[in-house]
């Protein structure tokens, strides 16, 4: 018979990556980013109705206590400054939600003098989620998206990117 | 014993911070907790709204406005087509006033659920705000079925209203004021007659009735003050004749005359305010179109007009130019939080840093009101 | 008042000092010398026929010859408004502040300094608000041409949109 068919139901059996991945999904604390009308639906999401609380994921001041950034609203050039150095203060590992088209692509606001067209001229984006504003349930599929990007990656293969980190995303 | 030399620190309350208010930015000059000053530095979500509408038309600006105020959308794209409508003279049929003035009203007490739950959660209570959002919700549901948007409805358009109410919708929206008359009392019970609350907000931000008429502030912010003033009573247009209310004014009940406790009171009040107007309008509703004739190429005579109305957030200015093509030469929009962010400078000597996040969530500001 | 009748007032104190009054539809105004701006200013507040006690509205507006500055003045306790203009060259646009009458003026011309280019005299805070500090240009003026880049951030979104019109046979 095999071993793994005699330890008795109390032990779990995984690999170190899943279990890493695992804890680190069920625990995501967003930092409280919202710039614009979409910070009005991440508020939402967070309320008690459409509740990310039950996933683990609980809103934060601070960008140093923080995992995830959702950029909820247009991003401004004045306020993009900003943002590179509110990421740049994340610890690793880091992960990026753009939420709504102003942060996406500039949204309606491309042709504005002022606005930066989408976030990802200055971060790196994880997970894109569209919409004007985009509804709390939307949200919450990205966030469940972002999950399960969170579940590909592999920690302890040490990958020769520089930056020494590890963090890579398995092929699909 | 010898005294302590201390010396003055400048912080920064950064345009990032745990606050509905959006995106501003406060440089304070503290010695210790108490301020010397605090310079308000604003336009982190400058979108250039004003500039957009030359290019994209009176009727694609529509969309726009929702977002120069996303908390009080309905009453942005109520100003957007009046101002077209004074314009170009175009009267809006009868149903459609009332259809805009519900709409409006359920947005007015959304908009004040929301102030009211985001001053509780600045003073540090966060379970209000989820009360209110529990009940914002429920409007939200209602303005979906109408227009089918949560927050930036583009509901109204240049002559009337979008689309009419839903069959049913009524009966629903009744339910909902009946629901919500006795929650405004659990919310009072819960945090406005805390003894806690009551302290963290009396005195703080004294604002006399002169200063406020010279700083322009407009809105619940003046009628804190003691003086009477609503653009619906006192300038009245659309279908607000029609209908019995009241204007509620702060009396300097639980500290000075135009603190921050005041401005508070003013809030929850009007809530109830509009809820009587709204079962008075879904009452009367008379039949017929909602929308007037406009042509799909909307251009107004040449010219300048300038309309008011109360907003959310106090008197909301929209002055439009036109040059007789299709598309408006100069937009403007004069906000109550632009003004009310003027007098923070003036008003934060002498209080403590906590009181500067009190005092703001007062005035009731919001950042794209500011920026545009 | 009417507003054309608070308008005939100010024209009787200050005569020549009022260019031009005009009964356009469907808002009056009144046209004033830019060097007789805080007169009129003081004597609209101050005068009790009219007590304009708000500065309810300043905006700056870029005609393609000219700019012009207009002000909407309110009173509430006499219920009545009027609006007055100030007509300045496009090169060099200068004008004296209201703010000592009334103090809704300063963020006002603030902002109409920042997006049109307008220099407020004796204004006690004369920076940008809106934009930020280092921006070259003043963008609600109708010339005004984008920057190609700020800080190293393109203004410009590449669309990965295919235009099948254009498309290549």
């Amino acid at each position: 018979m095999p071993l793994l068919n005699t330890l008795p139901d109390y032990v779990l059996t995984t690999k170190t990556d899943e279990l890493l991945n695992w804890m680190r999904k069920s625990s995501i604390w967003y930092m409280l980013f919202g710039l614009a009308c979409c910070a009005i639906e991440l508020m939402h999401t967070g309320g008690p109705r459409a509740d990310i609380d039950r996933f683990g994921a609980t809103p934060r001041a601070s960008a140093r206590q923080s995992d995830l950034m959702i950029v909820a609203g247009t991003l401004t050039l004045k306020m993009a400054l900003r943002t590179r150095l509110l990421y740049d203060q994340m610890p690793d590992p880091r992960y990026v939600i753009s939420m709504g088209s102003c942060a996406s692509c500039g949204g309606l606001f491309q042709l504005a003098y002022s606005v930066c067209d989408g976030v990802d001229k200055i971060l790196p984006v994880d997970v894109y989620v569209p919409g004007c504003p985009p509804r709390p349930e939307a949200l919450t599929e990205g966030l469940l998206k972002l999950q399960e990007k969170m579940m590909t990656e592999r920690w302890l293969v040490r990958s020769s990117n520089g930056n020494g980190n590890g963090k890579q995303v398995a092929a699909a | 014993m010898s005294t302590l030399h201390t010396e003055e620190m400048t912080l920064n309350m950064g345009p990032q911070h745990p606050s509905t208010h959006g995106v501003l930015r406060f440089v304070v000059r503290a010695d210790g907790e108490v301020m010397r000053e605090a310079i308000p530095d604003v336009g982190y979500l400058h979108r250039s709204i004003e500039k957009i509408a030359e290019k994209v038309g009176y009727h694609g600006f529509m969309p726009y406005t929702d977002r120069v105020d996303y908390v009080c959308a309905m009453f942005t794209n109520q100003g957007w087509g009046m101002a077209c409508e004074k314009l170009a003279n175009i009267e809006v049929p009868h149903r459609g006033e009332y259809c805009r003035v519900i709409a409006a009203e359920f947005n007015r007490i959304a908009s004040h659920l929301l102030s009211v739950g985001a001053m509780a959660m600045d003073i540090g209570a966060v379970t209000p705000f989820t009360h209110a959002i529990r009940e914002r919700e429920m409007i939200n549901d209602l303005i979906e079925e109408l227009c089918g948007a949560r927050l930036t409805f583009n509901y109204m358009r240049i002559g009337g209203v979008a689309w009419d109410l839903p069959p049913g919708w009524r009966e629903k929206a009744l339910a909902y004021l009946d629901h919500f008359d006795p929650i405004l009392e659990e919310y009072n019970a819960l945090i406005s007659w805390n003894k806690i609350y009551i302290e963290r907000l009396a005195n703080v931000g004294v604002i006399t009735p002169a200063e406020a008429i010279n700083y322009n502030l407009v809105g619940p912010n003046l009628r804190a003050c003691g003086i009477k003033w609503d653009i619906r009573k006192d300038i009245p247009y659309s279908v607000y004749p029609e209908f019995e209310f009241d204007v509620p004014i702060g009396d300097g009940h639980w500290g000075k005359l135009g603190d921050s406790m005041d401005r508070y009171v003013v809030r929850i009040r009007e809530m109830a305010e509009s809820s009587k107007i709204l079962r008075q309008a879904l009452q009367k509703i008379p039949g017929g179109p909602v929308l007037a004739k406009v042509a799909r190429n909307f251009k107004p005579p040449k010219g300048e007009c300038q309309i008011r109305l109360e907003s959310g957030r106090g008197d909301m200015g929209w002055y439009v130019v036109s040059d007789g093509t299709g598309y408006p030469w100069r937009v403007h929009v004069r906000t109550g939080s632009f003004a009310a962010m003027g007098i923070i400078q003036k008003l934060s000597a002498g209080l403590m840093i906590a009181d500067l996040v009190t005092l703001i969530a007062s005035l009731d500001v919001i950042a794209p009101e500011i920026d545009r | 008042m009417e507003s054309l009748q608070i308008l005939e007032r100010v024209k009787n104190q200050f005569g020549d000092r009022i260019l031009e009054i005009s009964d356009h539809k469907p808002d009056s105004f009144a046209v004033i010398d830019p060097k007789a701006v805080v007169e009129i200013g003081k004597f609209m507040n101050q005068d009790p026929e009219l007590a304009m006690d708000c500065l309810s509205n300043e905006t700056g507006v870029d005609y393609k010859d000219r700019i012009e500055v207009v002000y909407h003045l309110f009173s509430y306790s006499k219920r009545h408004t009027a609006v007055l203009k100030v007509k300045l060259p496009r090169d060099n646009p200068s004008v004296a502040t209201l703010e000592g009458v009334w103090k809704s003026a300063n963020w006002m011309e603030r902002e109409i300094f920042d997006l049109i280019g307008v220099n407020f005299e004796g204004h006690s805070d004369m920076r940008r608000i809106l934009m930020p500090e280092d921006w070259i240009g003043h963008p609600q003026r109708k010339d005004f041409v984008e920057p190609a880049e700020y800080h190293g951030i393109s203004t410009v979104r590449e669309s990965p949109i295919i235009r099948l019109d254009t498309k290549k046979k």
